[in-house]
């Protein structure tokens, strides 16, 4: 299933974040997958996501410009598709 | 690019090994640490409990638990039930000869757990000679015992030889039979390695019999440990780095921090995890572990069309096999190393010392090895 922006997500309530200077470590303590973060920006967003009513609101709350959020969508696909961020 | 991220260093280790014991009950004449006897200097379960808070802070997802034999160690579960407990994951290693059905009952109830059996010939008759008379039995019996008590996917944890590598499908076969994941890793010259690593490594027609194999088996495990193969022609998945002191490293039975499992050698010990700011300070600040993270000459491979692939191969097997380490692996698969390699003088390799081996496998293996190795009998 394709995330919906228009939706609200979280983080998976299994996954630890630690942060490292590219960015940060995901781990999922029940697939044991290890994501890797890639900007400071995707920690940012990641860990928000609980707090906004939908995915484009944390994409504003962290100031992804417009021509950078198809990018930010894809990663987003993909960290769902590893169980790191689930609808909620 | 993340790669070159990596290289500098992060915070914490991904890939840290723990030995909790020299002691172990087989004598295998490949074992990287050169184990047999327990070191009466090795960390006391209080010690080996701080170290778990520390990578509990550091927030290291998981270690790989291995020795010697660590259920042999009386704290054994005490240990693993305290870092699974402060969500410290853990893979221990082990030669199954422990794991009785009353023990995998206890392996199975146990969440964030991942149990590696190892196995070094699909047969008794392979793997009896490096592992030791009865070993692949005792093997067998722990999957049983795995299998029956509903563990789940265990891994099957094999070292691949020149004796051994003509038997991937069957190692497959075993590992379908027990619902158990296949991961194989390659033989370094380190500990006990060292004496028998140019009789059993695999030659360069089976390295390219092995890599076709991984790209049909995408999903076996390696640990990342054949990227020198990438030099074949398109890069195995994975990391292709070294990840010595990068991202990889080693705790010993007695608290030394070496930069990876494979080079249990003076230089390449980091510092002690007793010393003054732990563990944190020794993986974040040393010496050794800086100069790791910095650019690498490549060296001979400079000139190497592969070398963004395969970086010039592994450290440890260089220097073991008295390499320089700016220069191809001792293993190249275009045989850029042979000659540097031939005229290694017999004895001028770096000693990775007597270890902790039993009087039994030293007189053993330090003798001129024979084609046919002798079995060792376990004791
Ligand atoms: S020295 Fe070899 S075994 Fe150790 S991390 Fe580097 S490539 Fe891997
Ligand atoms: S010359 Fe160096 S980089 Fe090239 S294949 Fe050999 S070890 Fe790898």
């Amino acid at each position: 299933m394709a995330l919906d922006p228009t939706q609200p997500y979280e983080l998976h309530s299994q996954v630890a974040l630690r942060p490292e200077p590219f960015g940060a470590l995901a781990y999922h303590y029940g697939n044991r997958r290890l994501t890797f973060l890639k900007s400071a920006e995707m920690v940012d967003l990641v860990s928000q996501l609980d707090r906004h009513p939908s995915v484009n609101a944390a994409l504003d709350s962290v100031g992804i410009p417009s021509e950078r959020r198809d990018a930010y969508l894809r990663s987003l696909v993909a960290l769902e598709a590893s169980e790191v961020i689930h609808a909620r | 690019m993340l790669v070159d991220q990596l290289k500098t260093g992060l915070d914490a280790p991904i890939c840290l090994t723990w030995e909790l014991t020299y002691a172990c009950n087989l004598a295998c004449v490949h074992c990287l640490s050169s184990s047999g006897r327990r070191d009466p200097d090795e960390l006391s379960t209080a010690e080996a409990k701080a170290v778990i808070d520390e990578l509990q802070a550091m927030q290291v997802f998981y270690i790989n638990i291995g020795g010697g034999e660590p259920m042999v160690r009386p704290d054994f579960f005490e240990l693993l039930e305290y870092a699974i407990d402060h969500r410290v994951g853990v893979k221990f290693s082990t030669n199954g000869t422990k794991l009785d059905a009353e023990k995998a009952v206890r392996l199975a109830a146990m969440d964030y757990l991942d149990v590696q059996i190892s196995l070094d010939g699909a047969t008794a008759e392979i793997n009896d000679k490096v592992r030791g008379e009865g070993s692949h039995a005792a093997s067998i019996r722990a999957m049983e015992n795995l299998a029956a008590a509903n563990f789940g996917p265990f891994k099957i944890s094999v070292v691949i030889t020149r004796d051994n590598v003509t038997q991937l499908d069957a190692f497959q076969a075993i590992a379908d039979t027990y619902g158990a994941e296949l991961r194989l890793t390659r033989l370094r010259p380190s500990g006990r390695g060292a004496d028998t690593w140019h009789e059993l490594h695999p030659t360069n027609d089976q390295q390219r019999l092995l890599y076709n194999w991984l790209l049909d088996h995408p999903r076996t495990l390696t640990g990342d440990s054949f990227f020198h193969l990438s030099a074949f022609g398109e890069a195995l998945p994975g990391l292709n780095l070294c990840g010595a002191g990068r991202v990889v490293c080693l705790i010993d039975p007695v608290g030394d921090v070496y930069a990876c499992p494979f080079v249990l050698h003076d230089e390449f010990r980091a510092g002690n995890v007793r010393d003054v700011g732990g563990f944190t300070n020794v993986w974040r600040s040393s010496d050794l572990f800086t100069s790791l993270r910095e650019p690498q000459s490549p060296g001979a491979c400079g000139s190497c069309g592969s070398y963004d692939s395969c970086q010039g191969g592994c450290m440890a097997a260089k220097f073991f096999t008295g390499l320089p380490l700016d220069g191809p692996d001792p293993e190249c698969v275009l045989g850029n190393a042979d000659d540097a390699l031939a005229s290694v003088g017999s004895g001028s390799a770096p000693n990775p010392g007597p270890g902790h081996s039993k009087p039994v496998a030293v007189t053993l293996s330090s003798r001129p090895t024979p084609r046919s190795l002798p079995a060792l009998t376990p004791r």
